[in-house]
C-alpha cells in the first residue's frame, strides 16, 4: 500500500482522546482527595479477579467462535426478510441487562420454555444458575455484536473476488484460506478483545445468574466498596486493577494487529459462486435466530400484559430517557468521529485502547469522582442527567470507534490523496467525502449508543432527582414496589424504545448503503 | 405550547414560593416514587408546615459521607439500624428531641439521635398453592429437600441481604458456617437487590424468597391475593427498623423539628402501612388499618444494636461468602 496521505488534521482526534483521558483522570483525582485509608486486596477480591478474567475469556471465545459461521451464513445467503433478520439478531446486545436476564430466564429458567419442553419428553431439568449461566448470558449479549462486526468484514470482500474463485472452481477450503481467513484475522481479534472487556466489567448478569458468591466480579467488588462499605481507597484500587487487566488485554489484541484497510466493498449481498449446499448455513441461521429471538419474544409476551398496569409516569420517564439518549449520541459522535479519523491515520493500532477507558474505568468510579468534584460548586442532582449522558457516550465509544475505524481507513486509502490533491479539508472534507461514505457505520454506531444509553441505569441511581427519572430507574422503582407486572410493561417499553432508537439511526445509515 | 404553559406556571409558582421556607429531606430512591410513601407525606406535611418539602434521593450513607458538613439535607429519612453506626460517625446528626416512650416497637428503643418510623422483620415468603410443606422453623428450612429453591440477596450490596446474615448469626452464632453450607443446596441464586429476588419469586423461578414479614400484606390488601405467606420461625426473626434523623447544621431547625414531630403523629403513622407496606413505629396495634392486625408476625424478635451489627457485619458476611464459595 502506498504511503497514506493525511487528509484530516489529527489534532481534533487527539483533543477528543485527551478529553476522555481527562474525564477519567479527573474522577480519580476527585476520589483520591477523599481516600482516608489504603487497604490491600483481600483473598475474596483476588478470587473475584480470577473469576472475572476466566468468565470474560470464555464468554468472548464462545461468542466469537459461534459468530463466525453465523456471519458467514448471513453473508452468503439472501433470505426473505434478510435485513430485518440482521437487525433483529443485533437486538440482544442493546437490551438493558435486567430485561435481557428476564427474557433468558423465561426460556432457560426453572419454569422456562426449555425445561417445560424437556419435561414433556421426559428429560432432566437444566439449570441456568451458576458460572455457565453467566457465560450463556454474555454469549447472548455479545454474539450478535461479534456477528455484526464479522459480517461487516465479510461484506467488504469485493464480489469480483468470489466470482474469480468461482470461475477457478476452488474448493471451499481453499476459498476460506485465500479470501475468508485474512478477513477473519483482521476482524476477529478486535471483536474478541472488545467482548472480553465488556464481559470484564459485567455486573448485574453475574449477580442474578451467577448463583452465589463464587460468581463475584471485580465490578461487584467496586460496587460494594463504593456504595456499601464506602471504602473509597479500596474502590479506587479495584478500579485501577480492572483498568489494568482490561487495558492490557485490549492493547495486546489491538497492538499485534497491523492497521490494514479493508478492501473496497459494499454492504450488499454477494453472489457466492463457491457456496456449498445451503443446509449448513440454514442450520446456523435458525440456531442463532432461535437462541437470540426467543427470549425477546417472551419479554414481549409478558410485557404486553403489563402494559395495562403501567402508570402514566412511565411516559414522562420515557421522554427523559429519549433526550438523555440523544445527548449521549451527539457527544459520542463528536468524540468518536475525530478519534476514528486520527486512529485511521495512526501507525500504532494500540492507541485504540484509549477508547476503552470510559468503559473499563468503572462508571461508578467516574460518577462518584465527578460527584466529589462538582458538589462544592453546584447541586449534583442537577448534573445527574448530563453526567449520565457523558458516561453513556464514553461507554459506547469503543464500540463506535471499532465500527467506524475500518471504513474510515478505507475512505482515506481510496480518497485521501485525491482529497489532498483537490485541496479539500476541514468541514468540507467531512461533509463531501467522509460522512457520505461512512453513513452505514455512523448510523450503526449512533444507534448502538442511543440504545445502550436507553438501557443504562448508570449513575442516575446514585444521585437522582426524584422528579426526573429515567425509564430503567422507573422500572426498578416499580419492581421495588412489588409491581412486577407493571415493571414487565415498562420493560417492554424500554425494549421498544432501545430498539426503535437503534432502528431509526441504523436505517438512516443503511438507506444510503442500499442505494 | 404545553411546555410554555408549564414553564410559565413553574416560574409563577417559584415567584409565589420565593418566601416559603424549603425543608430538604434526603430519602432512599424507592421512597419518593409515586408508589412509595413520599408523595403523600409531602402533601400532608405541606398542609401543616407552610413550607415546601423537597425530596432529594440517592444512596443515603455514601452521599452523607461524600457531602460531609456541606450537606444540603435538613432531615434524612430511611437509614436502617444496620447502617446508623456509620451515619452517626459523621457527626452530622443532632438529637431528634422526640419522646421515645411513644414508640410501639417490639423492642426497647433508647436512641436519642435516630427515630424509628417503621419496622418489619426478615422472613422467607412462599406461595401456599405451590408449596405443600412450608418450613415451620429454621431447622425445617435447613432440612428442606434439595429441589426446594430459595432466592436471597447479596449481603455485600443489599440491606436485606445483610439483615439475613445477621439473622443467621443471631440464631446460630458460631454455627453459622454450617448453616450456610446446609442451606447452599437450596439457594437457587443470590441477587444484587431485593427487587430482583422478589421478581424471581413472583415469576415462579423460586419457591421461597428472602423478604419481610409484611410482604404478604401488599398482596392481600393491594391485590387481594391471599396465597403469599411468610414462614414464621420460633427461633425468632431479625428485626429491621428504618429511622429518621435531623441534621445538626440545618438552616431550618424549627421545620426539621416539626417534621420529626409529624413522623410521630397519628396522621403519619397511619399512612405507613399501605404506603410503605411496613409496620408503623408509634401506633398501637389496635389502631392499625383494617386487616393488618391479623398479619402473622413472629413472637420472638432478634435484634442487634447498631454497634453490635457494625462489629459483627464483616465476619458474618465473610462466613456467608466462604461457605457459599465451596
Amino acid at each position: 500500500m502506498a504511503r497514506r496521505a493525511q487528509p484530516v488534521s489529527q489534532r481534533a482526534g487527539i483533543i477528543a482522546a485527551a478529553f476522555v483521558v481527562a474525564v477519567v483522570i479527573a474522577a480519580f483525582v476527585g476520589i483520591s482527595q477523599r481516600i482516608e485509608t489504603t487497604t490491600g486486596l483481600r483473598a475474596a477480591e483476588w478470587q473475584a479477579v480470577r473469576f472475572t478474567v476466566w468468565q470474560a475469556f470464555l464468554s468472548a471465545l464462545i461468542s466469537v467462535v459461534l459468530a463466525v459461521p453465523v456471519a458467514r451464513a448471513l453473508a452468503r445467503r439472501r433470505l426473505p426478510g434478510h435485513t430485518l433478520l440482521v437487525t433483529l439478531l443485533g437486538a440482544p446486545f442493546i437490551l438493558p441487562v435486567i430485561v435481557a436476564v428476564l427474557g433468558l430466564l423465561a426460556i432457560f429458567g426453572r419454569n422456562g420454555w426449555l425445561n417445560t419442553a424437556l419435561g414433556v419428553v421426559g428429560l432432566p431439568e437444566v439449570s441456568i444458575y451458576g458460572a455457565h449461566g453467566v457465560v450463556l448470558a454474555h454469549v447472548f449479549f455479545n454474539m450478535p455484536l461479534a456477528t455484526r462486526l464479522i459480517l461487516q468484514g465479510w461484506q467488504s470482500v469485493p464480489a469480483e473476488q468470489f466470482r474469480i474463485v468461482g470461475q477457478l472452481g476452488l474448493p471451499p477450503r481453499m476459498v476460506f484460506r485465500v479470501i475468508e481467513w485474512p478477513i477473519l484475522w483482521q476482524v476477529v481479534p478486535g471483536a474478541f478483545a472488545l467482548i472480553f472487556v465488556i464481559c470484564l466489567t459485567s455486573f448485574a448478569v453475574a449477580l442474578t445468574l451467577g448463583g452465589g458468591p463464587r460468581a463475584t466480579t471485580i465490578e461487584l467488588a467496586i460496587y460494594q466498596a463504593f456504595r456499601f462499605d464506602f471504602d473509597l481507597g479500596r474502590a479506587a484500587v479495584l478500579s485501577l486493577l480492572q483498568l489494568a487487566v482490561a487495558g492490557a488485554a485490549a492493547v495486546l489484541a489491538l497492538w499485534i494487529l497491523p492497521p490494514i484497510a479493508l478492501q473496497t466493498g459494499r454492504d450488499r449481498a454477494v453472489r457466492r459462486w463457491d457456496a456449498p449446499a445451503p443446509w449448513g448455513d440454514a442450520f446456523w441461521i435458525v440456531l442463532a435466530a432461535g437462541f437470540l429471538l426467543l427470549p425477546m419474544l417472551s419479554i414481549a409476551l409478558s410485557g404486553v400484559v403489563g402494559l395495562f398496569y403501567m402508570p402514566v409516569s412511565v411516559l414522562s420517564a420515557t421522554w427523559t430517557t429519549v433526550w438523555v439518549a440523544c445527548v449521549s449520541t451527539v457527544v459520542l459522535l463528536v468524540l468518536a468521529l475525530p478519534m476514528a479519523a486520527w486512529l485511521a491515520q495512526a501507525q500504532w493500532g494500540g492507541a485504540e485502547a484509549l477508547t476503552l477507558l470510559g468503559l473499563v474505568a468503572s462508571p461508578l468510579m467516574i460518577g462518584t469522582g465527578w460527584f466529589i468534584l462538582i458538589f462544592p460548586y453546584v447541586s449534583p442532582t442537577a448534573f445527574a442527567l448530563p453526567v449520565t449522558a457523558l458516561i453513556n457516550a464514553m461507554m459506547a465509544l469503543p464500540f463506535a470507534v471499532r465500527i467506524l475505524l475500518p471504513a474510515m481507513r478505507q475512505v482515506f486509502s481510496d480518497y485521501g490523496r485525491l482529497s489532498v490533491g483537490l485541496g479539500l479539508r476541514g468541514v468540507s472534507l467531512w461533509r463531501i467525502v467522509i460522512i457520505p461514505r461512512l453513513r452505514p457505520q455512523i448510523g450503526f454506531a449512533a444507534g448502538l449508543t442511543a440504545a445502550l444509553s436507553v438501557g443504562d441505569l448508570g449513575v442516575v441511581a446514585l444521585f437522582a432527582d426524584p422528579d426526573v427519572a429515567t425509564l430503567p430507574l422507573q422500572m426498578y422503582r416499580l419492581m421495588g414496589a412489588y409491581r412486577t407486572e407493571a415493571a414487565a410493561g415498562a420493560a417492554l417499553v424500554l425494549v421498544a424504545l432501545a430498539f426503535g432508537m437503534f432502528w431509526v439511526c441504523d436505517a438512516w445509515g443503511r438507506r444510503h448503503a442500499a442505494g | 405550547m404545553k411546555y410554555a404553559l408549564t414553564l410559565a406556571a413553574t416560574l409563577g409558582a417559584t415567584t409565589a414560593l420565593a418566601d416559603t421556607p424549603v425543608l430538604t429531606v434526603y430519602a432512599g430512591d424507592y421512597f419518593t416514587s409515586e408508589w412509595g410513601p413520599g408523595p403523600i407525606i409531602e402533601t400532608e406535611f405541606e398542609k401543616i408546615c407552610a413550607c415546601d418539602l423537597e425530596w432529594s434521593t440517592g444512596d443515603l450513607v455514601p452521599r452523607l459521607l461524600l457531602e460531609g458538613k456541606r450537606t444540603k439535607a435538613d432531615v434524612v429519612i430511611g437509614l436502617t439500624s444496620d447502617v446508623t453506626a456509620k451515619a452517626r460517625a459523621t457527626d452530622l446528626f443532632a438529637p431528634h428531641g422526640q419522646d421515645n416512650s411513644a414508640l410501639t416497637l417490639p423492642i426497647e428503643w433508647t436512641d436519642d439521635t435516630f427515630l424509628p418510623f417503621n419496622y418489619g422483620h426478615t422472613a422467607f415468603i412462599y406461595n401456599e398453592n405451590t408449596m405443600d410443606a412450608p418450613p415451620a422453623s429454621f431447622e425445617d428450612l435447613l432440612a428442606l429437600p434439595d429441589d426446594v429453591k430459595i432466592v436471597i440477596q447479596d449481603p455485600r450490596t443489599s440491606i436485606s441481604g445483610l439483615a439475613l446474615v445477621l439473622w443467621v448469626q443471631a440464631v446460630y452464632g458460631d454455627r453459622s458456617a454450617e448453616v450456610w453450607e446446609a442451606l447452599s443446596d437450596n439457594i437457587l441464586t443470590v441477587t444484587k437487590d431485593w427487587s430482583a429476588s422478589y421478581g424471581l419469586f413472583t415469576d415462579g423461578e423460586a419457591d421461597m424468597v428472602l423478604s419481610y414479614t409484611t410482604s404478604p400484606a401488599y398482596h392481600m390488601f393491594a391485590e387481594e391475593d391471599f396465597t403469599k405467606k411468610a414462614a414464621i420461625f420460633p427461633e425468632g426473626h431479625y428485626f429491621m427498623v428504618e429511622t429518621v434523623g435531623k441534621i445538626a447544621g440545618t438552616d431550618q431547625p424549627a421545620l426539621a423539628d416539626q417534621f420529626l414531630a409529624y413522623v410521630m403523629s397519628r396522621d403519619f403513622q397511619t399512612i405507613i402501612p399501605t404506603a410503605n407496606w411496613s409496620l408503623p413505629s408509634a401506633l398501637p396495634q389496635a389502631d392499625w388499618p383494617e386487616g393488618w392486625s391479623e398479619l402473622p408476625l413472629p413472637e420472638k424478635v432478634l435484634f442487634y444494636s447498631e454497634t453490635e451489627a457494625a462489629e459483627l457485619q464483616a465476619d458474618a458476611v465473610e462466613t456467608w461468602r466462604a461457605a457459599l464459595s465451596q
